[in-house]
């Protein structure tokens, strides 16, 4: 039972990393006041990228490629959203489409109809000394792949970069309030320009987490909402880096309970497990009164008012 | 090193097809007190704007200590040393005194270390602030303060002063105007944009006066007068006939326009009536008042007394706590910000005028009605457009607040609701809009006016309220009474 | 030219879907709502026609159509009015709220499909055939082109004249342009007609789905919709939010979607670049939007 129910968590691990990736870069692009609808985007794009460029540099090259490509796809959104200050929902579902289509397009042309090939390079557990030892969580949280750890530095690193910095103050500063923050002398474009490009960069590493960390190879359309969800995950975590990660993880159980109650031969559709964040994702957000932690400026076109 | 601590030389700046700078330059000398003097709407904060790297101009040059420089932002501004407080506040209320005062700075933010800064920098300069309060929690005098500290933390070498004391008590704003000299005497320049003579001739060692988008008067304040300033802000031609938002003396309507109404039956009336905010806060409590047909009702108060719910009740556009409301069913409403709450900027001017009572009116509209309705105010108020199907947005300020006019009162018969009317227009449209709703009192309705500046409710008010702390009284008297009673104080 | 006829067909059976979601979303968009939950509403439309469709009784003949019709609406603008009373009620931005019903209904139809609903053979992850009852008649005989196109167009044609001649569209378009002005220069009830607006954009987006299932799929299946309610913006934006230009952009992207296919069935160029399109399509437009107003930018 208690291997079981490690074996649950470790999957609930497995499962929240890419989802926690993403939604810290996430975090960080609202924080600017920027809600970026074309993560999804990024984090395909990120993925067809880990299978080219793990290709050639090996599993971390397959990570840097995936980052900068999603990086890229945001470069795009950030073009219409944050310079030409077009409808940033509007943006992000064209940047969306666009990266779909491209992934799929591009894949069927790199590789043919008969797809990737299978020998992706991709990255084993590696076990954390004395705390993979702990009882029950050591083994979850301490034999993961590696990219898992690295999500571990980020979130106090990104944390304390918000709260202790006064590049974090500028950010929060320009999501609630735009106009005072160039007042204050805050170049917001610019902000908001590097905080979308952040995001971009995470949405990718978490679409690379996808290939490399876990599927092994690229398939079609295989970030599967993960963009959208991860957004979600924001809004749940109330827009706080800590709070992301916590929420990553109850998404992830909700995927992982799926798992194990169809293992179990449960009569509980699985269907109840994956559909359950996105309606506790509503009523959390209900509860809490919509918008009162939001960003100030979330979603705001202009920069100031007109 | 120069003299010369800035200099704007021959700017100017359109928006559109409207010019707001013409040529307009001024030369603040190191250690001095500047004024820069202006009607509403004369460019004063287009200027300033420029000279902070909120705007950049089309044409000109800006020197700073003598040196030709250009601000595509705020920041070029502040690295240049110069900061600028703003009339309407630039604070992030989400956030501390604190996190607002150090915002736009580069590197480690510590907190602990910025409050600390910051009650040094309080205690230095005599303004008292809580550096971890939130801003959105503090009054209008305190967030003030805020804006104030937030701009000497910075250092400047150049302190620009937007209308800074728009919303402060007169005491208040003594006390800032003094503060503006220490941080002169210490080797620094403040330029101080005001519209208030008195406010200039007092506390400015220099003055600049802008009229229409140009630099029309400039020198020491010794030079100057009331005389010479009001000629020079408001062009010879005009001075005779109408003065407007001078802020001297009572303002001069044209012959005749201002005969006492003949007041009627009772229009609007309001009994023991209460209005509590969201946040649990009493804006309006137990007002009683009656508002009769073919007199002008003015309402007197300083920001953020409760004038703002009260003529949303009046309006219906808003509705009371507590208490009991009697008004026609359609008044017409004329608010503050007609950009906003008045118009659809990229409607056609027919389609503004179909918006009004839109929401009352049931199956299909009837465009060809609405279309000559619209012609006919376009040629009943002088609202100067090609035609009735440019959109709202490409008139200018005074033709849109003339629609407005025309709009409100032809659709409203009984009765007229107006806030700050004349606000951001130039002379002859405001006289217009003054001279219409003066009209439409001696047709007989019933009108009711809120301005900021008193002198344009003495002018064309028959009875003047005064909404105090959410309490409405009826006060006679001049300019001196009405002021003491928009403050608190007790009539003698 | 023997290409060409099936061709044309395809094109507009594809559109069909297009210009009724499409309408869904200009709407919206008007009344300044960003539903971006046409993909759920379209799904909720789809499974309640498909429900209506397999158990209606035989004896009630050619009524199951309308009946089905009329469930697709109910059930999409019930599913777009929890996102409207969330925004109303709890202030949630609808972006997030309908993401989040999008996949909520793609999961309940999934579950529909392999539980209750599932086709008695258990085999298939769809439900049984619809009754004919229940399906669409043939437009053009020997072709899969059905009524259902007829219906979109005249629905576009409504939707065209209510929008613009009465009352109530005209109360949509101010609410949407600017809620201040709508609410103080209007007396406009802004919160009450958003949220309707909301609910009959979703009505739309419903029916779409369910002249789908009753013309085209006769069944629900699992992935009923490619993506429909996204496709629906780009529709939505080409036309200007205008119905009768949604005609045209629907069909337009129609075609994209038909030539997608053929040409990946015959030149073996990915169906995916259909999207890529639809996506470039999508930005030019608000990039030249964006140009042209800051050109015109004028006082504020």
């Amino acid at each position: 039972m208690i291997d079981g129910l490690a074996g649950f968590l470790e999957g609930v691990v497995r499962t929240a990393t890419p989802l926690a990736l993403a939604a810290l870069g996430e975090t960080v692009t609202e924080r600017s006041g920027v809600i970026n609808i074309g993560l999804e985007g990024s984090i395909i794009a990120g993925a067809l990228a880990a299978v080219i460029g793990a290709a050639h540099g090996g599993v971390w090259g397959g990570f840097a490629f995936g980052g900068i490509s999603g990086a890229v796809v945001a470069a795009i959104f950030a073009f219409f959203a944050v310079i030409l200050r077009a409808d940033q929902i509007i943006s992000g579902t064209a940047v969306t489409l666009l990266a779909l289509g491209g992934t799929g397009t591009l894949y069927r042309l790199i590789y043919g109809s008969a797809g990737a090939a299978l020998d992706t390079p991709t990255m084993s557990n590696t076990v954390v000394p004395l705390l993979s030892r702990i009882p029950l969580i050591g083994a979850p949280l301490f034999a993961q792949p590696s990219i898992t750890y690295v999500l571990y530095a980020l979130i106090p690193i990104v944390a304390w970069w918000m709260y202790r910095t006064h590049a974090g103050l500028a950010l929060r500063a320009t999501g609630e309030n735009p106009a005072s923050a160039i007042a204050a002398g805050v170049r917001a474009k610019r902000v908001q320009f590097m905080a979308v490009l952040f995001g971009g960069v995470l949405g990718g590493i978490s679409g690379a987490t996808l290939v490399l960390a876990q599927a092994g190879t690229f398939v079609e359309g295989m970030s599967a909402g993960r963009g959208f969800i991860a957004i979600a995950i924001v809004v749940l975590g109330r827009w706080n880096p800590t709070g992301a990660a916590l929420a990553a993880l109850i998404f992830g159980a909700a995927s992982a309970l799926q798992y194990y109650f169809q293992a179990a031969g449960s009569d509980l559709p699985y269907q109840l497990f994956l559909a359950f964040p996105y309606v506790l994702t509503l009523v959390a957000l209900a509860v809490t009164r919509g918008r009162t932690s939001a960003p100030g400026a979330l979603g705001q076109q202009e920069l100031e008012r007109s | 090193m120069s003299d010369v601590a800035l200099e704007l030389a021959s700017i100017t700046k359109a928006f559109g097809r409207l010019a707001a700078l013409k040529s307009a330059s001024l030369v603040a000398r190191r250690g001095t007190v500047h004024a820069l003097l202006g009607e509403n709407g004369a460019g004063k904060t287009t200027l300033m704007r420029i000279a902070f790297g909120m705007l950049q101009p089309d044409s000109g040059t800006i020197l700073v200590n003598g040196v030709v420089s250009s601000f595509a932002t705020p920041a070029d501004a502040m690295a240049s040393g110069i900061s600028m407080v703003h009339q309407h506040f630039t604070l992030v209320p989400a956030m501390t005194v604190a996190e607002n005062i150090a915002l736009g700075g580069r590197g480690l933010y510590d907190p602990s270390r910025t409050r600390e800064a910051i009650s040094a920098l309080a205690m230095r300069t005599g303004l008292p602030i809580d550096p971890s309060a939130r801003v959105g929690e503090l009054a209008a005098g305190a967030q003030q303060r805020v804006e104030i500290l937030k701009a000497l933390s910075h250092e400047p070498r150049v302190l620009i002063l937007d209308e800074p004391t728009a919303v402060l008590t007169p005491a208040e704003a003594q006390d800032l105007l003094h503060k503006a000299r220490e941080i002169v005497s210490s080797g620094g320049t403040a330029i101080l944009i005001t519209h208030k003579l008195r406010d200039a001739l007092e506390f400015a060692d220099d003055i600049t006066v802008l009229r229409r988008g140009a630099t029309v008067w400039t020198g020491p304040a010794a030079d100057a007068s009331e005389e010479i300033l009001i000629s020079a802000m408001l062009g010879g031609e005009h001075f005779k006939a109408i003065t407007n938002n001078v802020g001297t003396g009572a303002m001069h309507l044209q012959p005749g326009m201002k005969e006492r109404g003949r007041a009627g039956e009772v229009v609007m009336t309001l009994r023991e009536v209460g209005v509590r905010d969201a946040m649990g806060v009493d804006r309006l409590s137990s007002v009683t008042m009656t508002v009769r047909a073919g007199e002008i009702v003015g309402i007197a108060a300083v920001e953020g007394n409760g004038q703002h719910e009260l003529l949303r009740l009046l309006a219906g556009r808003m509705k009371p706590t507590t208490g009991e409301i009697k008004i026609p069913e359609t008044v017409g409403f004329i608010p503050e910000d007609r950009q906003r709450d008045a118009l659809i900027q990229d409607f056609s001017l027919r389609d503004n005028v179909a918006l009004h009572g839109s929401g009352a009116r049931r199956g299909l509209l009837d465009w060809t009605a609405i279309r000559a309705a619209t012609k006919r105010l376009m040629l009943d108020y002088d609202v100067r457009a090609r035609d009735e199907r440019v959109r709202a947005r490409t008139l200018s300020g005074g033709n849109q607040q003339k629609f407005v006019v025309g709009r409100e009162i032809d659709g409203s018969s009984a009765a007229l609701v107006a806030e700050n009317p004349s606000r951001g227009l130039d002379v002859q449209a405001a006289s217009a809009v003054h001279a219409r709703l003066v009209a439409a009192r001696s047709a007989g309705m019933a009108v009711v006016i809120f301005s900021s500046d008193l002198d344009e409710v003495l002018s064309l008010a028959d009875r003047i309220m005064v909404v105090y702390a959410g309490h409405v009284s009826e006060t006679t008297g001049g300019h001196e009474s009405i002021g003491r009673a928009m403050l608190g104080a007790r009539s003698e | 030219m023997t290409q060409l006829l099936p061709f044309l067909i395809d094109m507009l059976v594809h559109a069909t879907p297009l210009i009724i979601a499409g309408l869904a979303v200009a709407i919206a968009f008007r009344a300044g709502i960003w539903n971006i939950g046409a993909d759920g509403q379209f799904i909720a439309g789809a499974t309640a026609a498909a429900w209506v469709g397999v158990s209606a009784p035989a004896a009630i003949g050619w009524l199951a159509l309308p009946i089905a019709i009329i469930a697709g609406a109910i059930a999409g603008g019930t599913w777009a009015a929890i996102a409207a009373w969330l925004r109303s009620r709890y202030g949630v931005l609808e972006v997030i709220s309908t993401i989040m019903l999008n996949f909520i209904a793609t999961y309940g139809a999934s579950y529909l499909v392999r539980g209750p609903l599932q086709e008695p053979t258990h085999v298939f992850p769809q439900t049984s055939t619809i009754g004919i009852g229940a399906q669409m008649p043939v437009l053009v005989a020997g072709t899969r082109l059905h009524w259902g196109f007829v219906v979109a167009i005249v629905l576009a044609i409504i939707a065209w004249w209510v929008m613009k001649h009465s009352a109530a569209g005209f109360t949509i378009r101010a609410s949407g342009m600017n809620p201040f002005a709508a609410a103080s220069a209007g007396l406009i009830d802004v919160p009450r007609v958003t949220t309707v607006a909301f609910t009959i954009s979703g009505a739309i987006a419903g029916i779409a789905g369910a002249i789908e299932v009753s013309g085209v799929t006769f069944a629900l299946y699992e992935n009923i919709s490619p993506g429909y309610g996204y496709t629906a913006i780009a529709v939505a934006l080409l036309a200007g939010l205008n119905p009768l230009g949604v005609i045209g952009t629907g069909i337009l992207f129609g075609g994209l979607e038909a030539a997608a296919s053929t040409m990946q069935r015959n030149a073996g160029i990915p169906a995916t670049t259909a999207s890529v399109i639809e996506a470039i399509v999508i930005l030019a437009v608000i990039g030249a939007a964006q140009l042209r107003t800051r050109r015109t930018a004028t006082a504020t």
